[in-house]
């Protein structure tokens, strides 16, 4: 890779494929190259999926206890009650995951934030490097075709030689 | 009330971090240096993130005004 020119750097590794930790990457990223930084997120086992060109990431509200359960919509006070239900019967009602997640997203989408597609696209079109783990393609069988265009494919190496001249490191 | 003059203007009310960084930095980049953009928003975050990005990329606020919930910016391109 790159020798440093001079500009800070930043390393991320994104090694979870869940909607919640979708966000924190995409987000530092986008906003480092905002700030003129030279950035790189190397996609490792479960992050691995963000790189596929039809991304679904999901919440994952069982064994997640500190997530909040609220309502999207309805009245301002409808909307703070916090429906508090036992983790154990989350990850056991068919369907809950799935409602869970379009639940997330009105929220998301009613407070202004972006998608996470919209984001990558960003990451994309100001030159953060996206560098897919070789190793995780062969275990979970994905090849380049399965991602989007402008992804890079590597290993620990590439990674670490990347990171080797970086001011921010974080393993997300 | 400022009065600047600016050169171009946009509307990030509404949206949450990190797009308002991101659309000044994109809006930004279309101007010619020393002109001025005004960019608003709703997002309360966003007095210290344009500081933040400001600072980071030499180019200078040159006021922000926070009234009912909305947030003006003057930033001049470096």
């Amino acid at each position: 890779m790159t020798e440093s020119n001079g500009e800070k750097r930043m390393a991320l590794i994104a090694s979870k494929g869940t909607l919640d930790w979708a966000y924190p990457p995409f987000i530092l990223a986008s906003t480092a190259a905002a700030m003129e930084m030279e950035v790189g997120i190397f996609f490792t086992f479960y992050g691995l999926t963000l790189l596929t060109k039809d991304i679904k990431p999901k919440v994952a509200p069982h064994t997640n206890p500190a997530m909040p359960m609220k309502m999207p919509f309805g009245p301002e006070g409808f909307q703070q009650i916090e429906w508090s239900m036992p983790n154990v019967l989350m990850g056991n009602i068919p369907g809950f995951e799935t409602m869970a997640t379009s639940l997330m997203k009105q929220t998301f989408k009613n407070k202004g934030v972006a998608t996470i597609e919209e984001l990558r696209d960003i990451c994309l079109e100001s030159g953060v490097k996206l560098i897919g783990c070789q190793m995780t393609m062969d275990v979970f069988g994905f090849n380049k075709n399965d991602f989007v265009d402008g992804v890079d494919i590597g290993g620990a190496a590439t990674f670490l030689e990347f990171a080797a001249d970086a001011d921010i490191q974080l393993f997300v | 009330m400022s009065d600047y003059n600016a050169d171009s203007q946009l509307d990030c009310s509404g949206l949450n971090c990190p797009l308002p960084v991101l659309k000044t930095k994109k809006a930004m980049d279309d101007l010619a240096s020393g002109q001025v953009l005004k960019m608003v928003s709703t997002d309360p975050g966003s007095l210290n993130d344009i500081a933040a990005w400001v600072k980071r990329t030499g180019n200078e606020l040159l006021e922000s005004i926070a009234e009912d919930g909305h947030f003006t910016f003057y930033l001049k391109k470096s």
